[in-house]
Order: C-alpha cells, then sequence, then structure tokens
C-alpha cells in the first residue's frame, strides 16, 4: 500500500477529516454545534472503520464501524441534545481560554504529534505510523478540549473524542489482534461517562454543569 | 475453564447474585463468603505450575499479588460486613455497593493474571469503572467531585495507555504472528530485535497512562478525594488493590523496553516519578487536616519508594520494591479500616476531631498506632524490610538520590508520628454515635490486627517459597 493507490488515499482522506473535526469542535462556541461536531467525527470514525475493514480484509472492524456509528453518529449525540434541552443548560460553550489561543495550541499540538510519531516509528510501514501521527494528533486535541472547556458537558465530548483517536490509532494498524473487544471496552467506558454525567445532572438537580461549580466541594476546602 | 478464569467469574458471578439478592441483610455475609471463596481458589492456583495459557499467565511476578489481592479482598469483605450500617445505605445503594465490589475484585483479578496485553488494559477499565462508582455511592457532593475526578483524570490515563499498547504493538507487529500478538509472553520474546524508536514512543504512553493509575506526581491529583470520599472498605482496596495492579502494568511494560538494548533505558523515568511522589508527598503530609486524605497521601508516598526501587533496577532493587508493593498493600488497608472505622465512631475525619483512641477504644486504638508505626516503616514489619533493602542498594549505587530520599522519608515519618500522637494518644474527643453491637465490633477489629500479623511474619521470617518467588520475579523485571 503506498500513495497513490485508492486504500491509502482514502484511509488518510478520512483519518484526516476525523483530525478537521477535531478542529471544528475546538472552534464552536455553541453547545448544540459542539454535539454535532461529535456526531459528524463518530460517523467519519464509522467510515474510516468500515474502510479499514474492507482494506485489511478484517470482517471484525464492521462491527467496530457500526459501533462507533451507532453509539457516537448518533445514540450519545441525541442522549446529549435531549439533556441540554431538557435541562435548559447554557447553551454557549464557557472557555478557560478563548478559542483564537485555542486554535493555535492545536495546530501546535498537531505539529508535536507529527514530530514525535514520524522520526520515532521510521521502521513502521507508512500507512500505519501517518495514521498513528493522525491518531495521536486527535488525542491531543481531545486533551486540548478538556483542559481548555469549563463546561461538563464539553469535557465529557473531548474525552470521547480523544477516544476516537485511540480507535482510529487501533484500526490502522493492520492486523492488531482484539480490535473489536478493545474498541467495544473503550466505547463502554465512554457511555458510562455519559450516562454518569447525566445522572449528576438530574439527580442532583445542580442548576450549571460548569465544573467550576464542583470546585468548592474539592479537597478540604470544607 | 482453567482456575485462572474460575476465579474471575466466580466473583463476576457473586456480582450478579449479590445485584440481585433481594434481601440485602444477607448480602454482606455472601459479599465476604464470595470473596472468601476467591481467596481460596488463589490458594489453590498457588499450588498448580505456573504457566501461559491463553489470554491469562500465572508467573513468579503476578502470584504473590493475586494472593494478597484476594486476602485483602477478602478482610475488606469482613470490614465491610460489620461497619456497613455505619454507611447508612438504602436498599439500592446497597445492591450497587456490593455488585460493585465484586465486579471489581474479579477485574483486579484479571489484571493481575492478564498475559495479553488487550485484556489487562480491559480489565483495568473496569476496575476503575467499578470504583469509581463505588466512590460515588454516597451521592454527596464532595463524593460526586471525587468520582468525577477520578473518572476523567482515570479516563484519560486509561486512554493513554491504551494508545501505548496499540502503538507496542505497532513496534512488535513485524515479528509477531496473528494469534500471539499482544501477548506479554510473545512481546518479550521478541522485544530485543523490535524496533527500539518505536518502543520508546510505546513506553512513554504506557508509563503516562498506567502511572496515573499507580497515583504517581503529577498523576497523583485523583488520588487523595477517591480515598476520602468514598465508603470506608473502599480506601482499603484502592490503596491496596488497584495500586498495585496498576504498578504491575508499569512493570511489565518496563520488562519488555528494558529487554532492547538500544530502545531507551526505563530506569531513569522510574526513578523520577518515584523521587517525586516521595518529595511532594513528604511535605503534602504536613498539610493535611483530614485523616483519610493524610493517608491516601501516604499511598502517594509508598507508590513512589516502589518506583524508585523498580527505577534503579537490578535483582536487589525490584525484590525490595516487591516486598513494598505487597507490604503497603496489606498495612495501608489495615490503617484505612482503623482509621475509617475511628471516623465513623466519632462521626468525622477530620484529625482534630479524632483523638485518644487508645484510651477510649484500646482495641482500635493500639491496632492504629501500631499500623501506623508499621507504614512509617518500622522494624519489625515487612516495610521495614524492604525500605532498609532499598537504601543498602540506593547507598551504594545513587548515594546523591538516595540521601534525597530518605530526606523526604523522615518528612513523611515526622508527619507520621506527629498524626499517631494525635489520633491515638492525645486528649479523648467524643463519640458522636457509630458504636456496633457484639460480633461486629469484634469483626471491625479482626482485619487491623490480623494483616498487622501478617506484615509481621513476612517481616522476620518470610516463608522460602515466596521469598524464592520473589527473588525470581526481581529478575524477570530486569
Amino acid at each position: 500500500m503506498r500513495f497513490g493507490q485508492l486504500t491509502y488515499d482514502l484511509a488518510h482522506l478520512l483519518g484526516g477529516a476525523v483530525l478537521l473535526m477535531s478542529f471544528v469542535l475546538l472552534y464552536q462556541r455553541r453547545i448544540g454545534a459542539v454535539i454535532n461536531a461529535f456526531a459528524m467525527q463518530g460517523t467519519l470514525l464509522a467510515l474510516a472503520a468500515a474502510w479499514q475493514a474492507h482494506a485489511q480484509h478484517a470482517p471484525g472492524l464492521y462491527l467496530t464501524a457500526l459501533l462507533a456509528f451507532g453509539a457516537k453518529g448518533v445514540l450519545i449525540p441525541i442522549a446529549l441534545h435531549r439533556m441540554v434541552r431538557e435541562l435548559n443548560l447554557h447553551r454557549t460553550v464557557e472557555t478557560a481560554l478563548g478559542i483564537g489561543p485555542s486554535m493555535i495550541a492545536g495546530v501546535g499540538l498537531v505539529g508535536l504529534a507529527i514530530l514525535a510519531v514520524l522520526p520515532a516509528t521510521e521502521g513502521v510501514r507508512a500507512l500505519a505510523r501517518e495514521d498513528i501521527a493522525l491518531a495521536l494528533s486527535v488525542v491531543l486535541l481531545g486533551m486540548l478540549m478538556m483542559i481548555t472547556r469549563r463546561n461538563a458537558i464539553s469535557q465529557v465530548i473531548g474525552l470521547l473524542s480523544l477516544e476516537n483517536g485511540l480507535i482510529l490509532a487501533a484500526i490502522g494498524v493492520t492486523g492488531m489482534p482484539l480490535v473489536v473487544e478493545l474498541s467495544t471496552a473503550a466505547l463502554v467506558l465512554m457511555v458510562a461517562m455519559v450516562a454518569g454525567v447525566i445522572t449528576f445532572q438530574i439527580r442532583e438537580r445542580l442548576d450549571t454543569v460548569d465544573t467550576g461549580s464542583l470546585e468548592e466541594h474539592r479537597g478540604e476546602r470544607r | 475453564m482453567p482456575l485462572q478464569w474460575v476465579i474471575v467469574f466466580f466473583a463476576w458471578a457473586g456480582a450478579v447474585v449479590l445485584a440481585a439478592m433481594p434481601n440485602q441483610r444477607h448480602a454482606t455475609v455472601v459479599n465476604a463468603a464470595v470473596s472468601a471463596g476467591m481467596f481460596l481458589l488463589a490458594v489453590a492456583l498457588m499450588a498448580l505450575p505456573f504457566e501461559q495459557h491463553g489470554w491469562t499467565r500465572t508467573d513468579v511476578l503476578n502470584m504473590p499479588f493475586v494472593l494478597v489481592s484476594t486476602f485483602v479482598g477478602l478482610t475488606t469483605a469482613v470490614f465491610s460486613a460489620a461497619t456497613l450500617e455505619q454507611e447508612g445505605f438504602d436498599h439500592w445503594r446497597s445492591r450497587a455497593y456490593h455488585a460493585a465490589y465484586q465486579i471489581f475484585m474479579g477485574a483486579q483479578t484479571l489484571a493481575l493474571l492478564a498475559d495479553n496485553l488487550g485484556v489487562m488494559w480491559v480489565a483495568i477499565e473496569i476496575a476503575t469503572l467499578a470504583t469509581v462508582s463505588m466512590v460515588a455511592v454516597h451521592r454527596t457532593p464532595a463524593a460526586f467531585e471525587a468520582a468525577w475526578k477520578f473518572f476523567i483524570l482515570c479516563g484519560v490515563g486509561i486512554a493513554l495507555a491504551l494508545f501505548g499498547t496499540i502503538v507496542l504493538y505497532l513496534a512488535a507487529q513485524p515479528l509477531l504472528t496473528e494469534e500471539t500478538g499482544l501477548s506479554w509472553t510473545a512481546l518479550m520474546a521478541v522485544a530485543a530485535r523490535c524496533d527500539p524508536a518505536t518502543l520508546n514512543l510505546a513506553f512513554a504512553f504506557l508509563l503516562l497512562g498506567y502511572g496515573t493509575k499507580a497515583g504517581l506526581v503529577p498523576l497523583h491529583s485523583w488520588l487523595p478525594d477517591a480515598h476520602a470520599e468514598g465508603p470506608v472498605p473502599i480506601s482499603a482496596v484502592l490503596s491496596g488493590l488497584l495500586l498495585n495492579a496498576a504498578m504491575l502494568a508499569v512493570l511489565r511494560a518496563k520488562s519488555i523496553v528494558g529487554a532492547n538494548p538500544e530502545a531507551v533505558t526505563p530506569g531513569p523515568f522510574l526513578l523520577a516519578f518515584g523521587l517525586a511522589s516521595v518529595l511532594l508527598a513528604a511535605l503534602a503530609l504536613w498539610r493535611r487536616r483530614d485523616a483519610r486524605r493524610f493517608f491516601a497521601w501516604s499511598s502517594i508516598e509508598h507508590m513512589g519508594i516502589a518506583a524508585f526501587a523498580f527505577g534503579l533496577g537490578g535483582p536487589a532493587a525490584n525484590l525490595a520494591g516487591l516486598l513494598h508493593l505487597i507490604g503497603h498493600a496489606l498495612v495501608k488497608s489495615a490503617v484505612f479500616f482503623g482509621v475509617g472505622r475511628a471516623a465513623q465512631l466519632k462521626g468525622s475525619q477530620k484529625i482534630a476531631d479524632i483523638g485518644g483512641l487508645v484510651a477510649t477504644h484500646p482495641a482500635l486504638g493500639w491496632g492504629l498506632a501500631v499500623a501506623i508505626l508499621a507504614i512509617a516503616g518500622m522494624p519489625p514489619f515487612v516495610i521495614f524490610a524492604s525500605e532498609f533493602r532499598l537504601f543498602s542498594v540506593a547507598a551504594a549505587e545513587l548515594p546523591w538520590l538516595a540521601i534525597t530520599l530518605a530526606l523526604g522519608m523522615v518528612t513523611a515519618l515526622a508527619a507520621l508520628i506527629t498524626v499517631l500522637q494525635a489520633l491515638c494518644f492525645g486528649v479523648p474527643t467524643p463519640d458522636s454515635g457509630g458504636a456496633l453491637n457484639g460480633w461486629r465490633e469484634v469483626a471491625s477489629a479482626v482485619p487491623v490486627w490480623l494483616h498487622l500479623l501478617v506484615a509481621v511474619g513476612l517481616g522476620i521470617a518470610m516463608p522460602l517459597g515466596l521469598a524464592t518467588m520473589l527473588a525470581t520475579a526481581a529478575q524477570v523485571i530486569g
């Protein structure tokens, strides 16, 4: 597989699109748009997984694709949208670091990911190493989003998108065993996280999802 | 089904039964019985020849930990049965708590027994989910804050560990066959011929990922709150069990990278994390006003000491590290039983509200006092043995670092003695309820003394079989 072949090009295109959606997530100012961008990223990830299933002749990856689409493309976004609507949460994204600086930091992180991965993986096949570089960028951007957003939903979406990066890495490595099991297990973790944030909102009726409201319960400051 | 899986599924079947039990009065006893069954199965597993079997393996490195963790699981279940009424659970919380406890025990054992690094990752993830739900079970804002922080930080941590696992596979992929992929045994066999740069990248992520779970500074900030806000028995299993499983994962990663001469030497990284943990914890201990947070910080210190030992490497230091992990699991859970019980009696876990336990509750007070001395590294307990071994190696190999480590440990020791005096001696503070009747009072004190007894036993006269196992394991880590 090399540059110019359809398998390679399409895998790259989809991986790049997933990374692009990470940037889209970073510059949204409305919570609804963040959720939509995340749904889009989940769908693109599912497409990438399906394409790898086809290219690697690994039928198990179709299952990963289906799960990614069902959970991240459809169910989690619907649940989050409903939660925002029913609880009348703030519709704007509260940032700890402005949109502009976040984007610049994001570009820096992608550069870091490429600088870290490409020289370190010279012995590895081309597609896999570039895929890992893309995936690491998505992981780092997910972390950046978690750090720079104060809203619990945005933080959870940051983590979910970080996990998208992991799946992207796992599906790109040809012959990786247990990919389906690992991606499912990771998904369970994420669903538990979303379920946690929803119960935490509804049961406790805290009037804001700003994690800053938890600060006063932190540590020993009581 | 091989015995390795029997243990795991025994616990998970127990979880199903406990979740389905309509009468929660008996659940505490069933919980203890399931844990006792696990301990017996672990003893039986010790008797079988060690082997790699499918996704699991039994070897000299993990079996001592399996034995210790099922033992602590059993005593914690007994302590939990005795004191659970103090937590004030309603019916559904009791169900959730017991089910989560056994899910955690099964996943914890699987994490220790796993040979396949993917399976190990899944097991640690399940253990995390189960403990998060146990930390949140009180549903107070403080418990939510602790559980949320635990969830987010460890979620990122284990995500990084999965990334590391994927990169590790990428490094070894050309040398592996389809069936053996991600098996630690297979990875060890080919580690020397893997691409060293890719291996380095994998190690960085694995160390950061599992290091978060092991509570190494600067990845530790979830640990004190999670230990302090959950139900009392949970502190014991968090400190004694989960941290060890994470550390074992770090060791498995270290041994793979260490087997490749061209890859980065993993030792200095562990030394740095270890030293940072000891020093920060030693200072932080002086600032604590909450007893359970205080001992949670002490866990960070001890994980740091163990990481320092593994960072030094070589058979002698590794042996000290392994011994330290085992000793810490036993003694720290005893401390948490004592402190937790005291907090129940006094209705507060602030150090200022707990005092003079020896005068008012002799069995508890003396037990806690001895346990704190043991965790501070006093002879004849096993932690003294491990710290002594560590120093004799460190002083010879890296004298300056050894002095820094000693400074940190002495600072921590002084803080521990100060708290020991405040909690156990000093002016007695009034009880605010929390008394237990009959057998419960006895059963809440027995685990403390039992752990101390085992810790003395291991410190003075370690069984020859165990000593040989640990010595061999110390060579495996490299």
